[in-house]
C-alpha cells in the first residue's frame, strides 16, 4: 500500500512531464520562433526527474547522498562566483569539508547536531579559520559571503534531505518520502506555474530593480495553481489536514518566490546571468535550486511543529 | 595503457572536484599536426587539456614541458614519459648545437599535437606573463599546422603554484580559433597575444586576490 501510493504519485509526475514536454515540442513545430531554449529546458527536466526517481526508489541513502552532491555542486557554484581571497583557501576547503558532516547527521537522524552545525559550530569555526592566515583587510566580507553561501547551500538544502527519514505516521503512510515528493514536486511546479503565468499575462512588475521579469501576474498565478494542487495531493501523500494542507499551499509559493528573488539579488550584485552552466536550458545549479534554498527549511519546520 | 587508465582517472576527478565550462569544445584539434597553446597557472591544465582530447587520440597529444622539472629524477622522468607523454624541453641550455625544439618537430613531423604553455612559467596564478617565442619557431616550421589558443581560468584557483590543497572550482576554458602563419615571428605572436586577451575578456572573472 506504501509503495503503491508513492509509485502512483511518481507515475503522475512522469505522466505530466509527458504532457508538458509534447505541448513544449508542438509549439516549438508550429511557431516560427526560436524555442531551443525551452526545449533544452524540457529535455533537462527529463534528466532531473530522471536522476530524482531513481535515487528515491533506491534507498534513502542514495538520496541522501544526491542531496550532499546537489549541496557540493551549488556551494562551488556560488564560491566559484564569488569574490574570494587566495589567503582563505583553506577555509574553503572546510566550507566544502561540513557537507558530508553535516549530511552523516541526517543519515544518522541526529537532529540536535543537524540543526546546530551549521548555524552554530561553523559560524563559529570560519572566522578563526580565516584569521589564521594573519590578512585582516577583507575579513568581514570574507567571513560574512562564506557563511552565507554555507547555509544556502548546504544548511538550508539538507532540511530536504532530513525530510526524508521523518517516519510514517498512522495519518501517512508515504513517511517522510512523501512528504519530500510533496516539497520537491510543489516548489518545481510552483517555478514553472510563475514562469508561464508571468509569460502569458504579466504586465506590472513586482520588483524590477530586482528581477526585472518577475510580475504580479506571474507570482499570484503562481500561487493559485500551486495551492490548488497542494489541496489535492496533500491526502495523497501527507498527514495534513485541510487546514494545514492550505498552509503549505501558500507556504511553498511564496516561499519559493522569495528563494527565486533572493539568489536574483545575489546575481544582480555580481553582474552574472546565470548561476552557471551545468542543467542545459536552466543555467546553473543555483538557478534550479533557488527557491528550494527558502521552502526546503521552511516547510521542513512547519512540519515538524504541527506533526512530528 | 597505463595512460589510458590514469587519464580516465583524471577525467573523474576533473568532473567531479572542478566541473568544466567548455566554450567552443569543436576547435581542439582532434588531429596533428596541431599546437595548442593556453596560458599556464597550475599544474592541472595539462591535466584538463588532456581530459578534454578523446581518450583514442591521447598517444598523440604531448604537453611540452621543461626538462629540469619533469624529467630532474628517475622517477619523475619516468612518470613524465610514461605516464603524462611529456616532451621535453631544455631550459636555458649550454649547448648551442642542438636545437632545444627537436623534440617538437620530431612530434609535429609524426602528425601529432603538442600542448604548449609559452608562458613558460606557471608564475602568480591568474595572471598572464610575456609569451616566449618559441611557439613561433614552430609555427614557421610548420605552416599549415594550426595553432589553437586555449585561455583556462579557475585553475590556479584551484590549485596555484606551490600548493599540495586542491580547492574545488568551477574553471572556465575558452578555445579560440586558430592563428594562422602570416610569414613573420613578431607579427604570429602579437596576433597570438590579442587573441589570448580577447579569449580573457570573454568574461568577467570573481576577483581573487
Amino acid at each position: 500500500m506504501t509503495l503503491a501510493t508513492i509509485h502512483w504519485v511518481l507515475i503522475g509526475i512522469w505522466a505530466l512531464l509527458a504532457v508538458a514536454s509534447a505541448i513544449v515540442f508542438t509549439i516549438s513545430r508550429l511557431s516560427g520562433k526560436d524555442m531551443s531554449e525551452l526545449v533544452q529546458r524540457t529535455i533537462s527536466w527529463w534528466v532531473m526527474v530522471a536522476i530524482f526517481t531513481v535515487a528515491f526508489l533506491v534507498s534513502n541513502t542514495i538520496s541522501i547522498i544526491v542531496f550532499a552532491l546537489i549541496s557540493f555542486l551549488a556551494l562551488k557554484e556560488y564560491f566559484s562566483m564569488i569574490p574570494t581571497r587566495r589567503a582563505d583557501r583553506r577555509v574553503l576547503f572546510w566550507a566544502y569539508l561540513s557537507i558530508p558532516v553535516q549530511y552523516f547527521w541526517v543519515y544518522d537522524s541526529y537532529y540536535g547536531m543537524f540543526a546546530v552545525f551549521i548555524p552554530v559550530y561553523m559560524f563559529l569555526f570560519l572566522p578563526v579559520a580565516s584569521l589564521l592566515s594573519q590578512q585582516t583587510e577583507g575579513f568581514l566580507r570574507a567571513v560574512g559571503t562564506l557563511n552565507w553561501g554555507l547555509m544556502l547551500c548546504v544548511f538550508s538544502i539538507s532540511h530536504a534531505a532530513f525530510l526524508l527519514i521523518l517516519p510514517a505516521t498512522p495519518d501517512n503512510a508515504t513517511g517522510g518520502p512523501g512528504l519530500l515528493l510533496f516539497l520537491i514536486f510543489l516548489t518545481q511546479f510552483n517555478d514553472v506555474a510563475q514562469y508561464t503565468w508571468g509569460k502569458l499575462f504579466g504586465r506590472h512588475k513586482i520588483l524590477p530593480g530586482v528581477s526585472p521579469n518577475k510580475t504580479w501576474e506571474g507570482f499570484l498565478g503562481g500561487v493559485v495553481t500551486t495551492f490548488v494542487l497542494a489541496l489535492l495531493t496533500a491526502p495523497l501523500v501527507t498527514p495534513f489536514d485541510l487546514v494545514h494542507a492550505a498552509a503549505a499551499g501558500l507556504l511553498i509559493p511564496v516561499a519559493g518566490f522569495v528563494g527565486d528573488i533572493t539568489v536574483s539579488a545575489l546575481k544582480r550584485d555580481l553582474g552574472v546571468k546565470d548561476t552557471g552552466s551545468l542543467i542545459p536550458g536552466h543555467g546553473g545549479i543555483l538557478d534550479r535550486i533557488d527557491s528550494l534554498t527558502y521552502t526546503a527549511p521552511l516547510f521542513f519546520h512547519f512540519t515538524r511543529y504541527f506533526y512530528y | 595503457m597505463l595512460q589510458k587508465v590514469f587519464y580516465v582517472c583524471v577525467r573523474i576527478a576533473v568532473l567531479f572536484l572542478l566541473g568544466l565550462n567548455v566554450r567552443r569544445r569543436d576547435l581542439l584539434p582532434a588531429r596533428g599536426p596541431a599546437i595548442i597553446v593556453a596560458n599556464h597557472n597550475s599544474h592541472l591544465d595539462t591535466m584538463v587539456l588532456m581530459a578534454l582530447m578523446p581518450l583514442s587520440r591521447l598517444k598523440d597529444v604531448k604537453p611540452v614541458a621543461a626538462a629540469d622539472y619533469f624529467f630532474s629524477s628517475p622517477w619523475k622522468a619516468w612518470l613524465s614519459d610514461h605516464v603524462l607523454g611529456i616532451i621535453p624541453v631544455e631550459r636555458g641550455r649550454k649547448d648551442k648545437h642542438s636545437d632545444p625544439l627537436q623534440g617538437c618537430y620530431d612530434a609535429l613531423d609524426a602528425g601529432q599535437v603538442l600542448i604548449l604553455f609559452p608562458e613558460g612559467s606557471r608564475g602568480e596564478p591568474e595572471t598572464m606573463t610575456e609569451l616566449k617565442k618559441g611557439v613561433s619557431h614552430l609555427a614557421e616550421r610548420f605552416p599549415d599546422a594550426p595553432v589553437v589558443p586555449v585561455f583556462t581560468h579557475g585553475l590556479g584557483k584551484a590549485l596555484p603554484r606551490g600548493s599540495f590543497l586542491l580547492v574545488p572550482f568551477f574553471c572556465d576554458i575558452f578555445v579560440g580559433k586558430p592563428v594562422t602563419w602570416t610569414g613573420d615571428r613578431s607579427q604570429f605572436m602579437n596576433e597570438l597575444k590579442d587573441r589570448f586577451q580577447a579569449l580573457a575578456s570573454e568574461k568577467t572573472f570573481a576577483p581573487w586576490e
